[in-house]
């Protein structure tokens, strides 16, 4: 399970890395996107991988690892998504507004010399 | 009074004033100059205060803990030394603040001016009151920055920035130097306390680091003294106000560097560094300034000059290496300070009255101003050290000590004589100029003003300092004699030797050298006489010397060509070279990582494949590499790819009993694919053809590369989580998370207790965080012009809209919009509205014991929402709903960062929590922790911030629509209005 897991998130990974080196914004934002996906499973994973641990405890119960899933990765993993979010949102704004100003779409504002 | 509280008045009096003189109304000048010469006046009664203990020979003193860890406190001390410097900070400063009252014109930002002269006085004050060597490198440093600023007060003009820049410059590299060699000094001593170090004065001599430690902090008082060849900046600096020049260049700034040397005189001197180097400086640029003073036409040019060379002396005596000198320079800085200030007030006072400044232009005022003729008449020949003057005195010490001084070099000893007297004619003959130039000859022609004589009390400070001068140059044992005294004895100890400060000492050589020198300079001015009416732009023999401008070229090869040269070597304004670097450093260091530290086997064996796991997996893996394989001329398929890649994850976070984390990505999916839906529209057109492919070698070479970095970057990662994943180390931070989420955060959810309670004020930079980019989103967006190819209306909508733009999306005039195509879904929504919102409040309310929380909540209202503007359109939406983002944002902000300050009402630190449960009817128990109100203000700004930015986005849309006016029909501009949610007032 773990090398399914970790197998997919080395493909996120290189996948958004690929397009982050791409010349095209819509291109980097993209792989921005998937190279968010790869770290954030990355940060969940190293909890260690848990099937049907509860999530959830009980009333005045003191947890503990055996039945319980690691929630500090989580708490971790939660906070990453939210951020990936804003930086993908302010990304896409400004890449839309560098658009607008030099009529290109290229990462560096005007295309590359040929 | 206690010691503790007159020091700290003393020091924070004048900061205190400086605040409240700053938020003056710029035309109160009476009320600022009143609250400062106050401030000056009470200063100076507090140094009165402390003169029983200190002449006693006693020492004030009082410790504040400042880096109690680092052993470092905040020491206040006053000493005979200290108290002097103290009492001609606050006393010339009172004069000054008077002078300056009746110098600034009323159009001036007065107010602004004295909030500065305040903070330097008291910048000053600190320097001379530091008990601590640190903190005096720290005081030091702010009067460069007040001297900065006071320079350059007359902003609008171009010599002012440029000399404030020279100053800040030159003083602020030497507070550098100094600062290191203050490290150094509590390196060798082991404390920075003043007493510890002044102590161990031998220590200190004989270390090996002696002489780094001297020459860093002689670059600091060098430069602060201008000294050669520091001394360039202080001319420039006249481009500042009168009182400013007056202030900081008789007593305050540039002594501050003479204060230091004396003050560490016992502990540096005595050595044959200390006398090449303080001698060697304190000689030529005495000289070499005495001379270029003679040629100045400015009065204050000439005043400057005069002020470098007469520190130069000071700093000569310094580094005579004889406790003789030391008190010598000790009662030339005194005055000094006198003559100087009073002759920088006359300049000023001549300035005012007649329009000018400029020796060959002025001419006989003896007539027009009698008064302050006399009294600069007085001060000049103070500063020519005529007899009967204060100047004399100190000036026949000097000739008395360059006659006696031992040092190793008998040449520039023999020397020392003949420079002393040449300096001295010099002296005489530019101090001559001043007062034959203003003040006597024919009545002047063609000034800028009728002169005459100045108000009252604007003279009145002169006439203060004139009188010291006299006073001190007749009666110098009974007016100066006991503070000279005190202020020697604090430096030197038990080592004062004899002095006798009497005006006649019986004919001996000094007198003699006097004699000659003054004969010598009044020949010299009468040779010299013609030629400089004429005006020279610069002295002779030193033309080519001038260090501004070597300084320029210094600073234009640093600040521009060296700049300029590194950027073009070292970076690189393209981004994708940047990520090159970024990805390909990060796969580096984590090789490197592995490398050093080896990687072994985990201690948890893997768990068994599920299939459908790894099918699910496969998926995503395959959207994955779709979407890189289709983003540049699919940008659809590849959103939806990316889309799917994104519910892999989601299946994985459910998967692995992570109920939180799935329900955030979903949500935050659903908002990120409507995002960059609604940005796919402004995007060129690209189509796979030959026109789009550059030349197909390098192309291919670069794609490989770029391929070798993505497979490594993805394989290293890999490898790595594989590697984290089979291990876990015995004692994690979760389980104490887990132990106390219930028993003290009162949560059985104990992922949303570590974000809203144990790690809250994490969240609240997070939700910061996501605040501060829907608002750079928004601002971005006001100011968004669409690239010109984007502006047409797409042709889907144009085919919606039966050929007329714009209908779509707003309605046309036959009121059919997008609702009426999507019948069934548009009704849907509509039903499901209040269904999501209640799930919204739902998942925010149980968040605190199960899967949910302010966050998901949020995002789901703002689903709800935006469902309902993609469905029924802006118009309509709008017309139902009067969203204001803005208020929702600012309102979480204030509701969830208040929650956290709560806290402090019940004495508790930054974002404590308190929880209890409620029992209400139909809903059972309810938590109210104070978690939950914070968690309320995430909900709401998450709804604001949301909204925001996918509104704000939305809108551009219609706005672009409005912009192509080939295609808009009038009916439809003039059913929009300005957009009433995300662009309120100002817009376009």
């Amino acid at each position: 399970m773990e090398l399914i897991l970790s197998l997919g998130i080395g493909v996120l990974a290189g996948s958004g890395v690929w397009l982050l080196l791409r010349p095209r914004t819509f291109q980097v934002i993209i792989g921005l996107c998937l190279l968010s996906y790869a770290v954030n499973l990355f940060i969940f994973s190293t909890g260690g991988l848990r099937t049907g641990a509860a999530a959830i405890l009980q009333r005045g119960e003191v947890g503990t690892l055996a039945d319980y899933a690691d929630p500090l990765p989580q708490a971790l993993a939660l906070t990453a998504i939210v951020i990936s979010f804003a930086t993908t949102a302010l990304l896409l704004v400004v890449l839309l507004a560098s658009r607008g100003l030099t009529g290109t779409d290229h990462v560096d504002g005007r295309e590359r010399n040929r | 009074m206690p010691d503790a509280l007159l020091l700290s008045a003393l020091v924070g009096l004048p900061f205190a004033a400086s605040i409240l003189a700053a938020i003056m109304p710029k035309a109160s000048r009476n009320l600022a100059a009143g609250l400062a010469g106050g401030v000056a006046l009470a200063c100076l009664a507090l140094v009165w205060a402390a003169y029983p203990t200190v002449s006693a020979g006693g020492v004030l003193r009082a410790e504040f803990a400042w880096l109690p860890s680092l052993g470092l406190n905040m020491v206040l001390r006053i000493d005979g030394f200290a108290w002097l410097f103290a009492g001609l900070v606050s006393g010339i400063g009172a004069l000054v603040v008077l002078y300056a009252r009746y110098y600034m014109a009323a159009e001036d930002p007065v107010p602004r001016f004295f909030s500065f002269l305040l903070a330097f006085m008291g910048a000053m004050t600190g320097v001379v009151t530091a008990g601590n060597l640190v903190q005096l490198a720290f005081f030091w440093e702010l009067t460069s920055l007040f001297s900065f600023l006071l320079i350059g007060y007359w902003h609008h003009s171009a010599a002012a920035r440029d000399g404030a820049r020279m100053a800040m410059t030159i003083t602020a590299t030497g507070g550098l130097a100094l600062f290191g060699g203050v490290l150094v000094l509590g390196h060798i001593v082991g404390s920075y306390d003043l007493d510890v170090v002044l102590a161990s004065g031998d220590l200190i001599r004989e270390h090996p680091l002696y002489l780094v430690a001297l020459v860093l902090v002689l670059l600091g008082a060098l430069t602060k003294s201008a000294q050669f060849p520091f001394h360039f900046w202080l001319p420039h600096a006249m481009a500042a106000p009168t009182p400013v020049s007056a202030y900081l260049h008789s007593a305050t700034l540039v002594k501050a560097g003479v204060f230091l040397m004396a003050r560490l005189w016992p502990v540096l001197a005595g050595t044959e560094e200390w006398f090449l180097l303080v001698g060697t400086a304190g000689l030529v640029t005495m000289l070499v300034a005495a001379y270029i003073a003679i040629f100045q036409n400015d009065l204050k040019g000439l005043l400057a000059y005069s002020t470098i060379s007469h520190l130069g002396l000071i700093t000569l005596l310094l580094g005579l290496n004889s406790e003789l000198a030391l008190v010598a320079a000790v009662f030339h800085i005194m005055n000094h300070a006198a003559f100087k200030a009073s002759l920088f007030m006359a300049a000023g006072i001549i300035d005012h009255e007649t329009g000018t400044r400029d020796i060959r232009r002025l001419s006989g005022l003896n007539r027009s101003m009698p008064f302050t003729a006399r009294l600069a008449l007085v001060a000049a020949a103070a500063m020519a050290g005529v007899p009967l003057l204060n100047g004399f005195l100190s000036k026949e010490m000097f000739f008395a000590e360059a006659l006696t001084a031992e040092a190793p070099l008998s040449g520039v000893l023999n020397l020392l004589p003949l420079a002393a007297m040449l300096a001295s004619a010099f002296a005489v003959a530019y101090s001559l100029r001043f007062i034959h130039g203003a003040f006597f000859g024919p009545d002047p022609v063609d000034l800028p003003r009728t002169p005459h004589e100045p108000e009252t009390w604007m003279r009145f400070p002169v006439e203060i300092l004139v009188l010291a001068c006299i006073m001190v140059g007749v009666l110098p044992a009974a007016t100066v004699g006991p503070f000279l005294a005190i202020a020697v004895q604090s430096v030197l100890g038990e080592d004062v030797p004899y002095y006798s400060l009497s005006v006649w000492h019986g004919f001996n050589l000094p007198l003699l050298m006097s004699v000659v020198a003054l004969a010598l300079g009044v020949a010299l001015y009468l040779l010299l006489a013609k030629r400089l009416r004429r005006g020279l732009d610069w002295p002779p023999l030193f033309r080519g010397l001038e260090a501004r401008r070597i300084f320029d070229r210094v600073m234009v090869f640093l600040s521009w060509r060296l700049a300029r040269r590194l950027e073009a070597i070292l970076g690189t304004r393209r981004l994708q070279p940047q990520l090159r670097l970024i990805v390909g450093g990060g796969i580096l260091a984590g090789a490197a990582a592995i490398w050093a530290g080896g990687i072994g086997p985990g201690n948890l064996s893997p768990s068994p494949v599920d299939p459908v796991l790894a099918l699910v997996w496969v998926v995503g893996a395959a959207c994955a590499v779709g979407a890189a394989w289709q983003a540049k001329y699919h940008r659809l398929a590849a959103l939806i790819l990316v889309g799917g890649a994104g519910l892999v994850v989601c299946v994985t976070f459910v998967w692995f009993s992570a109920p939180d984390l799935a329900l955030t990505q979903l949500t935050v999916e659903v908002v990120t694919t409507v995002l960059l839906l609604l940005g796919l529209r402004w995007l060129p057109k690209r189509l796979p053809g030959p026109q789009d492919r550059g030349p197909e070698v390098m192309t291919n070479t670069r794609r490989i590369r770029d391929l070798a970095i993505a497979i490594g970057a993805g394989g290293g990662l890999a490898a790595l989580s594989y590697a984290v994943m089979v291990r876990t180390p015995p004692d994690l931070l979760a389980l104490d998370f887990l132990a106390r989420a219930y028993a003290e955060g009162g949560g059985t959810n104990a992922v949303n207790v570590i974000l809203v309670d144990f790690r809250g004020f994490d969240t609240l930079g997070e939700i910061f965080v996501v605040a501060a980019v829907a608002l750079t989103t928004f601002a971005l967006l006001r100011r968004f012009r669409p690239a010109a190819d984007s502006v047409e209306v797409p042709e889907q909508q144009r085919d919606q809209g039966e050929g007329e733009a714009g209908v779509a999306v707003t309605g046309g005039a036959d009121g059919r919009r997008g609702a009426d195509w999507l019948l069934v879904p548009f009704t849907l929504t509509r039903i499901l509205f209040p269904v999501m919102l209640v799930v919204a409040v739902f998942l925010l309310l149980r968040g605190h014991d199960l899967p949910g929380g302010g966050f998901s909540g949020g995002m789901v209202v703002a689903i709800a929402i935006i469902l309902q503007y993609m469905i029924g359109g802006t118009d309509w939406t709008e017309d139902r709903l009067r969203l204001r983002p803005p208020l929702w944002l600012g309102g979480g902000l204030l509701i969830s960062a208040g929650t956290g300050l709560a806290a402090w009402l019940f004495g508790r630190p930054f974002m404590t929590s308190y929880f209890g449960y409620v029992e209400l009817p139909l809903i059972g128990q309810v938590p109210t922790a104070s978690a939950l109100i914070f968690d309320i203000g995430v909900f709401m700004l998450v709804v604001g911030a949301t909204l925001l930015m996918l509104v704000a986005l939305a809108h551009q849309s219609v706005r672009g629509h409005r912009a192509a006016p080939p295609r808009v029909t009038p009916p439809a501009m003039a059913r929009r209005d300005p957009a009433p949610v995300a662009t309120p007032a100002g817009e376009g």
